[in-house]
């Protein structure tokens, strides 16, 4: 078992499905139905395959692990797979929302079938290819191509006002990462290589890490998506399928926080903490505005969008305090509200299916005939808010507390976001759900069938467990962030000695 | 014979057979009954595979006739680039002349002329054997374009491209004339010794800006690009598809043996105008492709950008540089042919359409054909794992290593706006509602869409052996 290329498996895997459903026609039912079930298949298969990396994983080590490496094209880029304490989770969060999603978009996607699966199955071997990519130019290959088939899938099965958000959600995030691949040649020049753990290693002259930091800072920024940058996120959201939006809550953004974890910190130590006051503004700017902001909508979507901002806000935040309580907290987070926003979104999608509105509005009083909606709801929307005994609440705490450290005010004004949270959530929650149920059309709601119990209660069980017991998640990470604040505390602690002399 | 003579011809026997093949086919045409249009283009491609396997196998490497003329490896690459696109060029052909109504044997002899003159370009070693060749396939190219004489776009194309095309030859001549008379040589060779370690004298740069002036108008560079978007609208699409390919695989070859070899010693001059020449390209490409309805008029804003991002890995003057240029100009290649195989498939009725918008919804009444022009039109915008992502990557590479910042950042920048323009069509396809559907597409030309899509789309898998052949290739100049 030791031998068996593991991550490459698990990454092409969903490739394989993809051609199979490539083979079938979407002309009939029988077909139609032959597709989603092989899609459901091949993602429930990877995700079983995945969970072998988990337990395979030994998290006494700090390094790269599983790691396969092929000659691919010359010029120093190879094909280099593995993952370590940080990315490793990431990869079973992405094979456990994938079914989800499948079976999310089971009754609400009915044109184009084919094309739908085809789209997200190849999307799911890029976000994990993401995850595992050891080499800088593989990395990018993966981060940019998961904007064509996203592209697609907002823009074909998205809402009204799909072009434009289709097209602002390409162009932003491709405005990004254009100059990160200008980085990444500066830096292939400069190490000779592209190869992660070389590069990792290297370190770059101060001067030059600036502007590199700056090239990453870009994309990431966008990707994560920071105030002022994070426009195209609540438009992409609110359009996008269900489905979409569970992806892009879910694992997309995760990318941005992966990349500053992976690249700037180790790679530019002295850049982070050059810009650290740059960003712990911009983090605490973005909490506390996307918070009022998000107090103000009117529509579902665009709600968890903004409150969505706000949390990656507590994310940059906890990295850049580069502490262990700040990093491992900015990873829980990241993995909490890849939990809990996708099953907000996946909330949504539920009495959006029955009402085809995601006017706050329209609704009220769910809680009458959805009772076990209503359940599922509100905790969730504790997690969001970061209740204690949700998972939310661990991360926020702890980049609070990892933030606490370094910088008081940035953690006091930071602390306001959790006020403001518990205020749009639960007047959201109390919008939808209580009150009396007198709106005409919402009378014959059903409650949730057994394939949205399928989908919502998973996570409504992991939010809570990861609440209670967070250790599964700590004991994977510790290691490698352990190794990292080292790192990144060495490289700028030589350099302010060497600076006093 | 004399061993210099038949030393020269063996080098030369790729072009002696196309030279040969054009004169026996315009006799099977004058002589042969009925309407021998596709008889003699399919000897022409016979003709044309026949001199590629030549060169490919049997051609050694060296100098002929007295200097004149260089067969190197570069060379080679370069030449079997040209004979492959103007093959395909003419494959497509066969069936829209005969739609048309133009399906005359004239045609494919032209091309061959034009071919031919196209491979002794890429040979070129002195300033005779430039100009010489650069007019064979120049002359051929102005009748070509003008070859639909019914029809009053193709007729205005032809006299168009004629006119302009005699400006930019007049400068390059003018240019030559002045390189020859401060260096005293019309031999790359010799030019090249003279310049080096001299000062930089003004008459030379002033013949260097005028002879790229010249070689740039044919790669439809901006500022010298205002004949392209007209020339590709009113000539016959096939025609089109064939000044896309080979006439700019050519020109490029000659640019780069003429800045690497023969001016290499005032490269500083000539590396601030090739700068200009590519931002200003990938700039207008960018921005003046949004506008565009029409396809074939789009395709020819796209190809000017794409000129300018070629030329970027020619201004870092490098080897890393050169084999940037030379897998951009192939890349480039497949992806075009590939989109022209697409126009030319754009049928409903009787008819061809050339706007964009009957492109919409696409994917639902021809879901594979939309499905391989998504996969190549997102290559041209350079999003990877796609082929245009890493002719994109080889030649930004070389100028971040050249130092030139700036214009590697006013590079991507534009092809963020390019991607714009590309996505637009997309869109079309994808989440417009149907308008009606084309008509099948014909055999060979689903099988051009197909082998080009198949190219970009696996290109990750061939990459490696594509670069080391081009690295191979670019260390003729180091």
């Amino acid at each position: 078992m030791t031998d068996w290329p593991i991550l490459s498996t698990v990454t092409f895997l969903p490739l394989v499905g993809a051609l199979l459903v490539l083979l079938i026609s979407d002309e009939s039912e029988n077909g139609r139905r032959n597709i989603r079930s092989i899609t459901l298949l091949t993602t429930v298969v990877t995700f079983v395959v995945s969970l072998f990396i988990w337990t395979g994983f030994d998290t006494s080590q700090s390094g790269f692990q599983m790691v396969e490496k092929a000659e691919w094209l010359d010029s120093g880029i190879s094909y280099h797979m593995g993952v370590d304490g940080i990315s490793m989770l990431f990869v079973i969060l992405t094979t456990f929302l994938m079914p989800l999603c499948i079976l999310a978009s089971w009754e609400s996607v009915q044109k184009r079938v084919k094309a739908y699966m085809i789209a997200f199955l190849l999307l799911e071997t890029l976000m994990i290819g993401v995850f595992c990519a050891l080499d800088i130019v593989l990395f990018y290959v993966f981060f940019e191509a998961g904007l064509i088939p996203m592209f697609i899938i907002i823009g074909v099965w998205g809402g009204k006002r799909r072009v434009y958000a289709s097209f602002k959600f390409f162009l932003y995030t491709l405005l990004g990462s254009v100059l990160m691949l200008l980085a990444i040649m500066a830096m292939f020049w400069e190490a000779g290589t592209t190869d992660i753990p070389t590069l990792l290693t290297h370190g770059f002259p101060a001067g030059m890490q600036t502007w590199l930091w700056l090239a990453f800072f870009a994309s990431f920024a966008v990707k994560m998506p920071m105030w002022p940058v994070h426009t195209w996120l609540p438009d992409a959201h609110v359009e996008a399928p269900t489905a979409g939006s569970v992806i892009l809550a879910g694992i997309l953004l995760k990318m941005g926080g992966y990349g500053f974890l992976r690249f700037s910190l180790p790679m530019f130590p002295l850049a982070s903490d050059m810009f650290q006051p740059f960003v712990f503004t911009l983090s605490v700017i973005g909490i506390i505005y996307t918070s009022l902001v998000a107090l103000m909508q009117e529509d579902m979507k665009k709600l968890i969008a903004y409150s969505s901002v706000a949390h990656m806000g507590y994310v940059t935040m906890g990295i850049f305090a580069m502490n262990v309580e700040g990093i491992e907290g900015a990873i829980f987070q990241m993995l909490s509200h890849g939990l809990v926003s996708s099953a907000l979104f996946l909330c949504v999608g539920v009495i959006y299916d029955r009402m085809h509105t995601r006017e706050i509005d329209a609704y009220g009083g769910l809680v009458n005939n959805m009772p076990k909606y209503a359940v599922a709801f509100l905790i969730l929307t504790m997690a969001n808010v970061g209740l204690p005994g949700t998972s939310g609440f661990v991360g926020e705490f702890l980049t609070l507390l990892g933030v606490f450290r370094v910088n008081t005010w940035v953690a006091f004004f930071a602390a306001t976001g959790v006020i403001l949270s518990a205020g749009y959530a639960l007047w959201l929650y109390r919008r939808v759900v209580f009150g009396a149920l007198t709106k005409e059309g919402l009378m014959s709601l059903l409650d949730l069938s057994t394939r949205e119990k399928v989908v919502l209660y998973p996570l409504v069980v992991l939010t809570i467990f990861y609440g209670v017991y967070p250790a599964p998640v700590f004991d994977v990470t510790a290691e490698s962030v352990r190794a990292l604040v080292e790192n990144v505390t060495a490289s700028i602690n030589a350099a302010q000695t060497a600076a006093l002399n | 014979m004399t061993p210099e003579l038949s030393n020269s011809l063996a080098l030369v026997t790729p072009e002696l057979i196309m030279v040969a093949g054009a004169i026996v086919l315009l006799m099977v045409g004058v002589f042969s009954k009925g309407r021998p249009g596709a008889l003699v283009t399919t000897l022409a491609v016979v003709v044309m595979a026949v001199a590629g396997l030549w060169l490919a196998f049997y051609t050694g490497e060296g100098k002929a006739f007295g200097n004149s003329f260089v067969i190197d490896p570069f060379a080679r690459f370069m030449k079997l680039l040209t004979l492959g696109g103007s093959a395909v060029a003419l494959i497509m052909s066969v069936r829209y002349t005969r739609q048309q109504n133009f399906d005359t044997f004239e045609y494919p002899v032209l091309v061959m002329l034009s071919t031919v003159g196209m491979l002794l370009m890429a040979s070129a070693n002195d300033m005779i054997a430039l100009y010489l060749s650069f007019e064979l396939q120049s002359l051929a190219l102005y009748i070509v374009a003008a070859i639909h004489r019914d029809s009053l776009r193709s007729s205005e194309a032809g006299l168009k491209y004629f006119v302009l095309g005699a400006l930019g030859t007049g400068m390059m001549l003018y240019g030559i004339s002045l390189v020859y008379g401060y260096t005293g040589s019309i031999d790359f060779d010799v030019i090249s010794s003279t310049l080096t370690g001299k000062e930089r004298q003004i008459g030379v740069l002033f013949g260097v800006v005028f002879i790229l002036s010249g070689l740039v108008f044919k790669i439809s560079a901006a500022p010298f690009h205002m004949w392209t978007p007209d020339v590709y609208e009113g000539s016959p699409t096939p025609v089109t598809a064939f000044f896309a390919v080979a006439p700019k695989v050519a020109t490029m070859a000659l640019i780069l043996r003429m800045v690497m070899e023969t001016f290499q010693p005032a490269a500083a001059d000539w590396q601030q105008i090739i700068v200009f020449v590519s931002i200003a390209s990938m700039a207008l490409g960018s921005f003046a492709a949004i506008g565009q309805r029409n396809f074939k008029r789009l395709m020819a804003y796209s190809s000017i950008g794409h000129m300018g991002f070629a030329l970027v890995g020619l201004a870092a003057n490098s080897e890393a540089g050169v084999r940037g240029v030379m897998i951009y100009m192939l890349i480039y290649v497949v992806m075009t042919l590939g989109m022209f195989a697409f126009i030319l498939s754009m049928r409903r009725g009787d008819s061809n359409v050339e706007d964009i918008s009957d492109l919409s919804g696409l994917s639902q009444t021809n879901p594979i054909m939309a499905t391989i022009m998504t996969i190549l039109l997102f290559s041209l915008a350079g999003i990877p794992w796609l082929a245009g992502f890493w002719a994109k990557w080889y030649v930004f590479l070389a100028a971040i290593d050249a130092g030139l910042y700036a214009l590697a950042v006013i590079g991507v920048l534009t092809s963020v706006v390019a991607a714009f323009y590309y996505l637009r069509i997309i869109k079309i396809m994808w989440f417009d509602e149907p308008s009606g559907g084309f008509q099948p597409m014909a055999a060979e030309l689903r099988i051009i869409l197909g082998l080009s899509g198949a190219f970009v789309l696996l290109y990750v898998l061939i990459g490696g052996s594509v670069s080391s052949m081009a690295q191979a290739a670019a260390k003729t100049f180091f």
